[in-house]
């Protein structure tokens, strides 16, 4: 690794003081992520600020009328083991817990994990190929390279990558909310917008401003959370990123779909809500597998596979159907 | 930061690692630097009673931290039970995985005992207990430390033998 500067922040307004005056300056929590960009040398701050002592961030509550808000430096695995978020919001505990390993989810923040970089290979290998993320500007290696694990949706010339967290896509589902402090107050960012597609800015993964400090998320209570579901599709069963994910939560009137929730992971550069899909499921019978089909085919319409991932644009469809019906039983 | 119940003072560099810190300056060398970027789990250790990765870890942040290797399991002269079941499991080859699968192993019955659930968990919603470790549950829990002599299903029976216990 470089040479970098450490130190600890005493508090949340010295945080972000600190990080507003200082562009050379990162945030670090659980670390899991921005050691391994440092090593790949995918990121050189000059000084890291270990915001772990921050223990007003670190709680995970149960919101009265039945949400929950998640401090930013919650563990996964604490949040993951919260008889709350099991109970209320069970895609989130699974979000969590089909995730890197126990000993990452010891480690990793929340707000570390929705900030968490693509895994693109190009980008993090240390030999620099031309990556828009890695450096801006020099071309994307995907596009033409091997990108089997790459966007279907949202993707432009200047960057083909997806976004790796499991529990985003879960948030996403659920219309959370990720709230942020800077020097100037604080902001309630809609989960949906607190992502960006790659456009011609792809070193951008979010909209974060230098001088924000991410404070918690909540997810607030609906009438689907508790019929949810998480389901990955993976290369291996256990400790791998998705090749496609998706979070679907349900409410039922009887044996038909009254509402539900939908988003995609592994396909896009953010998490994908499929809202064509999402407004025509109401009124369709869960076990009406033909219908069902059909409703969620709407939402691929406008899907784009590169060289190497077709495969994707099948298997999200299927990976979206069973996960709507086992959420649909949970109901 | 108190490793295996002695605290230590050092000076470190803020970018050295606390595995790197570990063998190279308190020369605990128990625990395995595979790969050095959190794939692998040979690196894994236990602070403040957690199993995490050391090799993704700033020695520097552990301040006041405890920290435990598999050079601490024993007590007195008596292996951790995980260790005596790796023995009579014959749970090893090359044996360089060995001390990452230990140390994660013991913290893993820890967590089951605390009633966390895991990815093969049915229903996430239920209390999960000790007696709920199926060979499907330990694979999974364990799934963050690998083994390149593929020895799993002896490492699984080793942890099984000891949650069972």
């Amino acid at each position: 690794m470089h040479p970098f500067g450490l130190s600890h922040a005493p508090d949340v307004a010295s945080a972000i003081a600190w990080h507003d005056f200082d562009s050379g300056l990162a945030f670090i929590a659980g670390g899991t992520d921005l050691i391994g960009l440092i090593k790949d040398r995918a990121a050189l701050p000059e000084r890291l600020l270990d915001i772990n002592g921050l223990s007003e961030l670190t709680q995970v509550a149960p919101l009265p009328e039945g949400g929950i808000r998640i401090g930013a430096l919650a563990r996964m695995s604490d949040v993951a083991a919260n008889p709350a978020v099991r109970e209320r919001l069970p895609a989130i505990a699974e979000g969590l817990l089909f995730a890197a390993s126990a000993q990452l989810r010891n480690m990793a923040s929340i707000g570390g994990n929705i900030m968490q970089r693509t895994r693109c290979a190009y980008f993090r290998d240390d030999d620099d190929p031309p990556c828009n993320k890695r450096r801006p500007g020099s071309g994307c290696s995907a596009l033409r390279g091997i990108n089997r694990n790459h966007a279907i949706f949202g993707w432009t010339e200047s960057c083909v990558a997806t976004h790796p967290s499991d529990v985003a896509v879960a948030f996403a589902a659920m219309d959370a909310t990720v709230l942020v402090r800077g020097s100037s107050g604080e902001r309630s960012i809609p989960f949906a917008e607190f992502h960006r597609l790659p456009s011609n800015t792809p070193e951008r993964d979010n909209v974060l401003e230098r001088g924000e400090l991410i404070i918690a998320i909540e997810v607030p209570a609906r009438p689907e959370g508790r019929a949810s579901h998480y389901l990955k599709v993976r290369d291996r069963q256990s400790y791998e990123f998705a090749l496609v994910s998706v979070a679907a939560a349900v409410a039922m009137d009887g044996a038909r779909i009254r509402s539900a929730r939908l988003a995609l992971g592994g396909v896009a550069h953010k998490p994908w809500r499929l809202p064509a899909t999402e407004r025509a499921l109401a009124g369709i019978a869960l076990n009406d597998t033909n219908k069902l089909r059909a409703v969620i085919a709407l939402s691929f319409a406008d899907a784009r596979a590169l060289t190497h991932n077709a495969f994707k644009v099948e298997l999200a469809q299927r990976v979206v159907l069973r996960a709507l019906q086992t959420a649909g039983e949970r109901a | 930061m108190a490793v295996n119940g002695r605290d230590c003072t050092m000076m470190v560099e803020p970018r050295t690692t606390l595995l790197d810190a570990l063998r190279g300056m308190l020369l605990l060398t128990g625990t395995k630097k595979g790969c050095n970027r959190g794939e692998c789990g040979a690196c894994t250790v236990h602070v403040d009673g957690r199993r995490v990765l050391s090799c993704m870890c700033l020695a520097a942040m552990q301040e006041g931290k405890r920290i435990t290797t598999i050079e601490g399991l024993e007590q007195d002269g008596k292996l951790h039970p995980i260790q005596a079941a790796f023995i009579e499991h014959d749970a090893f080859q090359c044996g360089f995985c060995t001390s990452g699968q230990i140390m994660s192993a013991v913290a893993m019955i820890e967590e089951a005992e605390a009633g966390w659930p895991s990815a093969a968990t049915q229903d996430v919603a239920k209390p999960f207990t000790r007696g709920d470790l199926s060979p499907q549950e330990i694979r999974e829990r364990m799934s963050g430390n690998l083994c390149r002599c593929a020895c799993y299903p002896h490492i699984v029976d080793a942890v099984e033998a000891v949650a069972r216990s």
